[in-house]
C-alpha cells in the first residue's frame, strides 16, 4: 500500500466514506455491458449451481442447476448461459474483416496469443465488443474454470453436447484469459475496478466484498460508510456476491430445496412447485449482488474517461476481432497448457502490457501522478524563469532549439542531472535536468538542534519534508520546426508543469524462438495438440 | 573429518547429487580452505573438459574415464554450479571461460548487467594476456574506462565485429536481442538463477553445451505480472532459469563452491546456516584473521557506538529501537542507519584482513546501507545528505564526502556487491505483517552477506514475535518443488543469533 493509499484510507475512516484515489476512469465502461453472477455449488470445484445473466439490468436472465451434481443438467445449464451470452456477444460485429483475413488467426496456433498487439493493421478493428463484469475476482476465477469445463467438448459423438457448450467454454476461456491481461476491460470485476478508484476505511481483503465496498462508496443517506459496511456483513441482508454460497443458507435452505426437487423428480409430483421454490430462493441470493454489479458500473460510468482508455480499449476490440476471427475460421480451442514459448511470450505481452498501463494512468490523472512524484520519480511546480528563445549548436554542428525552464517544487526530487524527463500531455517533447539545487536553509543552521536530537531524532522525516527545489529544465522536441518555439509548446513563467520519468513508450514484442525450436533447456519442441476422444469424455470436475 | 572428506563432500564429487547436508564445510580455516576451494574450483573445470571432450546430448559409453567429472559427461550438456556469497564465482567463470577457449572452443558469456560484462571482460583480459576478448553492446553502451584501459577487449555490436574472439562477453538482453543464428558451442551463464527463464529461452538456442554458474540463496528474479497461470509448468516462464533447466534435465550434475572468500568467521556460519542448509559452506578466513578498530574512542556517544564496537568485536549487531507499527519510510529507522554510517566513519574504523594486512581505513565506499524498498533507500540517502549537511560531531569536510560515498540502496541492486561494513535496514522492521515480499529468504540473504567484516541490522524490537504472528501461509501447488530455506525459519535463524549481540536504542 502506498503512502497516499494509506493516508485515503485513514482519511476514508475518518470521513465515514471511500476517498477518490482517481480523478478519472480508468476503465472502459462499455453503454451495454453483460453482467454474470455465477453461484457455485460448496464444496465441488466447479460445478454451476445457478447464475444470474444479460445485459439488461430490468430484465435478469436466471438459470438454475437444480441438482447440481447431475452431469446432464450442467451441460443444460451451459447451454443455456451460452445461448444467453452468445446473444449479446452476436450483437457485436465482429471485425467486418474477418471474411477476407481467414486462417490468420490459425497461424498462431493458439487463439488469444498475443492477442491486442499481433496483426496491427491486417485486419479492421471491431468497431464495439462485449464487455462482461462479475461481482469479483473470484466470478472471473469461476468462469475461468467453466470454460475449461466446456471448450473441449464435441457437439457430436459419444458424449455429445449440445453444439453451443464448447463455443461457450472457448468464449469465457477468452474473456477470463484476457482478464489477467493489465488494462484489459473486456472482463472486470466490480470490486476490483471499483477498488482502482476510491480508498475505503476497511481492509483490501474487507474490499472484497462488494456490498461493504458500495457501502463505503455510496452509502444510503441516511447513514455513513462504516455503518453501511458493517451492515453489509449480514448474509441474511447481502448475500455473498459468489461464486461461493452463504453456509447459513446452504444448511437452512438449499440442502432442503434441492432434496425436494429430488424428491419431486423420483416421486413424479410436484416437480415444477419444488424447482420454482428453488429458483426462487436462489434468485433472492443472486438478486442483491446483480443489482449491486450495475451500480458498480453506474457509479464507474460517472467518472469522466481517461485519456488513454480509448487506446486501451482498441486493443480489447482488436483481440475479440482476433478471437471471433479465430471461432469463424475453425480453429483450435485454447490449449489446456501454454507451451514454453507460449507462456514465455504471453508472459512478455502482459509485462509490457503493465508496464503501460502504470505510465498512462499517472498521465491521465494527476492523483496517480502524485504517487510518483512523491517517489521521486516525478516533479511538478511553478515555472520561475524561462528562456524560450535559448539556440544552441548540437553535436551535429547544427543549431537547434533547447529552451531552458526554471521549475520550483515542493516535491522529493531524486532525479540526477542528465536524466531525460517528459511532460505528460506533450508527448514528443523531452526535458533534461540541467541542474537541481535545493532552496533555502534546509541543514544549514539545524547543526545546534541535530546534535541534541541524538539518534532517535528527525522522527518522521521522510524523503525531503521540508525544502523546496529548484530543477533547471533543458527542452527538446515537440515546439515545431523553426529555431522559435511554436506557441504554447514551452511553458512560460508562472505556468504550473509537471515532468515525469515515466514515458509510454512503444516497447517492440520480444523475440522468442519457433515452438517447433524450444531448445533442450525447455524441454525440447512441444508435441502439437491434436484433439481427441479422451478431451470430450473428461470428466467435469 | 577429514580435508579429503569435505573436499569430497562439499564438492558433491561422490554423487549425492547435492542433496546431502555437508556438515564438514562448516567452521573456517585458513589453509585448509584453501585447498578445498582449489579441489571443488578444479573438480568443476575438469567436468568442463570432460564434457567437452563429449558429444553433447545423451551419448552412453563415450565417456572416458579416470576424471571424477567423465561419468556425468554422459548425462550432459551442462554443469550447474552453486555458489555462496563471495565464493570466487566470477574467477572461476573467467577460469572456465579461458579453459574452454583455449582448448579451441569458442565461448560465449552471459551476465545479466552491464556493469557485470565490463567486470568479466576485464576480469578475463587481466588473466590472459594473449587473449581476445569481445564484448558486445547495445548501440548505446558507453565504454567504461577500465574497458577501454583494455587493448585485449573489443567492443562490437554484432558478432561479426568481434571474429576474431574467442571468447565473447554480454548482457543476456544483448545476446537475445541478436539476429541471425550465429551460435557458439559453449555457454557460460553467470548469475543464472537471477535470470529468468524466459530470458534462457531467448539465448539457449545460440550454445550447445553451457555451464550455469549463481548464488541459488539470493533472491529470486520476478515479475510485475501477478498471475497462476503457469504455476506448476516445468517451464513456468517467472521462475529462474535454472529452476526450469534442472526440471528439464534433473540429471544434469551440480556442483558447489565451498569457500566464502567474502564473509568473515563470524558470518559465514551464520549465513549457511540460515539460507543454505543443504549445501552449506566454510569462511576463507579463520576467527583472528580479520579484525575492525576504532582510530577514535566513542566519548560515551550512545547506543549507535556500543552498535558498532559491537559488531566490530563480534561480525555482527542488532540495533533495536523500541517496538512501534511505523511507515516503511520509518523516519527513526533511517535516521539510525544514517547515523550508524556517520559514526562509523567519524570513528576512523580501520579494516585489518588478508587484503590489507596493514589495515585500511574504511572509507565510505566500504560502507553499504541495505533496505528492501526504493523508497527506504532514497529516505536514507537523504538522511546522508542531511548529516552531512550538518554533521552531528562537527568537523564537516571530509566526513560530509565520506557520507555522500555511502552506498544506499535495495537488496536487488546490492546483488554481487562486496563492502567491509554493511549497515541493514531489517525489511520486517516495524511492520504490522511478514508477508511473502518481506519473508523472502534472499533478500535477507542479500542484505546479510555483503560484508568482509561487520553488519550491524537496524530494526524494532518485536520481529521474533511478528514472525510467531504469522508463519507462512504460501499455497502449496502441485509440482512445485518445496523451497528451501524457508524465509520464515531463514529469518528466524537469523534473528536467534542476533539476540546475543543487541544494543538497545532505549
Amino acid at each position: 500500500m502506498s503512502v497516499l493509499t494509506a493516508l485515503a484510507r485513514a482519511q476514508a475512516w475518518q470521513a465515514g466514506r471511500a476517498q477518490p484515489v482517481a480523478t478519472v476512469r480508468h476503465v472502459h465502461v462499455a453503454p451495454r455491458p453483460f453482467v454474470f453472477v455465477p453461484l457455485a455449488l460448496a464444496g465441488e470445484a466447479c460445478a454451476p449451481l445457478a447464475a444470474m445473466a444479460g445485459d439488461d439490468p430490468a430484465d435478469p436472465r436466471l438459470l438454475v442447476v437444480a441438482q447440481p451434481r447431475n452431469r446432464t443438467q450442467r451441460f443444460a445449464f451451459a447451454a443455456e448461459l451460452g445461448r444467453e451470452l452468445l446473444r449479446y456477444i452476436g450483437g457485436f460485429p465482429a471485425g467486418g474483416a474477418g471474411e477476407e483475413g481467414a486462417g490468420a488467426a490459425a497461424d498462431r496456433g493458439t487463439a488469444g496469443q498475443g492477442a491486442g498487439e499481433g496483426g496491427e493493421g491486417e485486419r479492421a478493428v471491431p468497431p464495439d465488443a462485449p464487455q462482461v463484469w462479475l461481482p469479483n475476482r473470484a466470478g472471473i476465477g469461476f468462469t475461468r474454470l467453466l470454460g475449461r469445463s466446456t471448450r473441449f467438448r464435441r457437439a457430436e459423438g459419444e458424449h455429445a453436447v449440445d453444439p453451443v457448450v464448447p463455443v461457450l467454454g472457448r468464449w469465457l476461456t477468452f474473456l477470463a484469459e484476457r482478464s489477467e491481461h493489465p488494462g484489459s476491460c473486456l472482463m472486470l470485476a466490480a470490486t476490483e475496478a471499483l477498488a482502482l478508484h476510491w480508498a475505503t476505511g476497511q481492509s483490501p481483503a474487507e474490499d472484497l466484498n462488494l456490498a461493504s465496498l458500495i457501502g463505503w462508496i455510496d452509502p444510503p443517506a441516511w447513514t455513513d460508510g462504516r455503518e453501511a459496511a458493517r451492515a453489509a456483513e449480514d448474509p441474511l441482508a447481502w448475500p455473498p456476491a459468489g461464486p461461493a454460497t452463504d453456509p447459513g443458507f446452504d444448511n437452512e435452505v438449499l440442502a432442503r430445496l434441492i432434496a425436494a426437487c429430488d424428491r419431486a423428480e423420483a416421486g413424479g409430483g410436484e416437480a415444477a412447485r419444488a424447482k420454482a421454490a428453488l429458483g426462487e430462493a436462489l434468485a433472492g441470493q443472486l438478486e442483491p449482488a446483480w443489482r449491486l454489479t450495475w451500480r458498480a458500473i453506474g457509479l464507474l460510468r460517472a467518472l469522466p474517461e481517461g485519456g488513454h482508455v480509448a487506446g486501451r480499449w482498441e486493443a480489447d476490440r482488436r483481440a475479440f476481432g482476433w478471437h471471433a476471427a479465430h471461432l469463424r475460421d475453425g480453429g483450435p480451442p485454447q490449449p489446456r497448457r501454454d507451451s514454453a514459448v507460449a507462456a514465455a511470450r504471453r508472459l512478455d505481452s502482459m509485462e509490457r502490457a503493465a508496464a503501460s498501463l502504470a505510465v498512462q494512468r499517472a498521465l491521465d490523472d494527476p492523483l496517480v501522478m502524485a504517487e510518483h512524484r512523491l517517489a521521486g520519480e516525478a516533479l511538478a511546480g511553478r515555472v520561475t524563469a524561462a528562456e524560450p528563445d535559448r539556440v544552441i549548436t548540437g553535436p551535429s554542428g547544427r543549431r537547434v532549439l533547447r529552451p531552458l525552464v526554471t521549475v520550483r517544487t515542493h516535491d522529493p526530487v531524486s532525479v540526477e542531472p542528465g536524466t531525460v524527463l517528459a511532460p505528460p500531455g506533450r508527448p514528443n517533447q523531452h526535458a533534461r535536468v540541467e541542474s537541481v539545487a535545493p532552496l533555502g536553509a534546509r541543514g544549514a543552521g539545524m547543526a545546534g538542534a541535530s546534535g541534541a536530537s541524538g539518534a532517535s531524532g528527525a522522527s518522521g522525516a521522510g524523503a525531503g519534508a521540508a525544502g523546496e527545489t529548484e530543477v533547471v529544465l533543458e527542452l527538446s522536441g515537440g515546439m515545431g520546426q523553426r529555431l522559435t518555439p511554436a506557441p504554447g509548446s514551452v511553458p512560460g513563467v508562472g505556468d504550473w508543469v509537471c515532468y515525469a520519468t515515466l514515458r509510454d513508450e512503444y516497447q517492440p514484442p520480444a523475440g522468442f524462438p519457433e515452438p517447433e525450436q524450444t531448445p533442450w533447456t525447455h524441454g525440447g519442441p512441444p508435441r502439437p495438440y491434436e484433439p481427441t476422444d479422451e478431451d470430450a469424455r473428461e470428466a467435469w470436475s | 573429518m577429514t580435508g579429503e572428506m569435505r573436499a569430497q563432500r562439499a564438492g558433491g564429487a561422490g554423487g549425492d547429487g547435492g542433496a546431502g547436508r555437508h556438515d564438514g564445510a562448516r567452521g573456517h580455516g585458513g589453509a585448509g580452505a584453501v585447498e578445498l576451494a582449489r579441489r571443488a574450483a578444479d573438480d568443476i573445470l575438469g567436468a568442463l573438459a570432460a564434457l567437452s571432450a563429449g558429444t553433447p546430448g545423451p551419448a552412453p559409453g563415450s565417456a572416458g574415464a579416470g576424471s571424477a567429472g567423465a561419468g556425468e559427461a554422459i548425462a550432459g550438456r551442462g554443469l550447474v554450479v552453486d555458489s555462496p556469497p563471495g565464493a570466487g564465482k566470477s574467477t572461476l567463470v573467467a577460469r572456465a571461460a579461458l579453459r574452454l577457449a583455449g582448448a579451441g572452443e569458442p565461448v560465449m558469456v552471459v551476465a545479466q548487467t552491464n556493469e557485470q560484462v565490463d567486470d568479466l571482460a576485464v576480469r578475463l583480459a587481466s588473466l590472459s594476456p594473449q587473449l581476445p576478448v569481445g564484448r558486445l553492446s547495445a548501440a548505446d553502451y558507453v565504454q567504461t574506462e577500465r574497458v577501454a584501459r583494455h587493448p585485449r577487449v573489443t567492443v562490437g555490436r554484432q558478432p561479426a565485429d568481434l571474429s576474431g574472439c574467442q571468447v565473447i562477453v554480454a548482457t543476456a538482453a544483448k545476446w537475445a536481442s541478436l539476429t541471425g543464428d550465429a551460435a557458439w558451442p559453449w555457454a557460460i551463464i553467470d548469475e543464472a538463477y537471477q535470470m529468468r527463464s524466459d530470458m534462457l529461452l531467448r539465448i539457449a538456442g545460440r550454445f550447445g553445451r553451457a555451464l550455469f554458474v549463481g548464488d541459488p540463496g539470493q533472491l529470486d528474479p520476478f515479475t510485475v505480472v501477478r498471475t497462476e497461470r503457469w504455476t506448476g509448468l516445468p517451464w513456468d516462464p517467472q521462475v529462474s532459469a535454472v529452476a526450469v533447466l534442472l526440471a528439464h534435465n534433473p540429471g544434469l550434475p551440480v556442483r558447489q563452491l565451498p569457500v566464502s572468500w567474502r564473509l568473515p568467521a563470524s558470518a559465514a556460519p551464520v549465513v549457511s546456516e540460515a539460507f543454505y542448509p543443504f549445501s552449506g559452506f566454510m569462511a576463507g578466513t579463520g576467527p583472528g584473521e580479520r579484525s575492525l578498530s576504532f582510530q577514535a574512542a566513542g566519548f560515551g556517544a550512545g547506543p549507535a557506538d556500543e552498535a558498532i564496537e559491537l559488531a566490530a568485536r563480534d561480525g555482527w549487531a542488532l540495533y533495536e529501537m523500541p517496538a512501534r507499527h511505523a511507515p516503511r519510510t520509518d523516519g527513526e529507522a533511517v535516521a539510525a542507519c544514517a547515523r550508524l554510517a556517520e559514526r562509523l566513519l567519524a570513528r576512523g574504523a580501520i579494516a585489518v584482513s588478508e587484503l590489507a594486512p596493514g589495515g585500511r581505513p574504511v572509507t565510505g565506499d566500504r560502507i553499504a546501507i541495505g533496505t528492501a524498498h526504493r523508497d527506504q533507500a532514497r529516505a536514507v540517502r537523504q538522511a546522508l545528505r542531511d548529516l552531512a549537511a550538518a554533521p552531528a560531531g562537527g568537523a564537516a569536510g571530509p566526513l560530509a564526502a565520506e557520507l555522500g560515498r555511502v552506498t544506499v540502496d535495495t537488496a536487488n541492486r546490492l546483488q554481487g556487491r562486496e563492502f567491509d561494513v554493511t549497515i541493514v535496514l531489517h525489511p520486517l522492521s516495524g511492520r504490522v505483517d511478514a508477508d511473502e515480499f518481506h519473508l523472502e529468504s534472499g533478500r535477507l540473504c542479500v542484505l546479510a552477506s555483503r560484508h568482509r567484516h561487520a553488519c550491524v541490522v537496524v530494526a524494532r524490537a518485536g520481529i521474533p514475535e511478528l514472525l510467531d504472528a504469522h508463519p507462512s501461509r504460501e499455497p502449496v501447488h502441485i509440482d512445485v518443488p518445496a523451497r528451501f530455506p524457508d524465509g520464515w525459519e531463514a529469518h528466524h535463524s537469523v534473528m536467534a543469533h542476533l539476540a546475543a549481540r543487541t544494543v538497545r536504542a532505549w
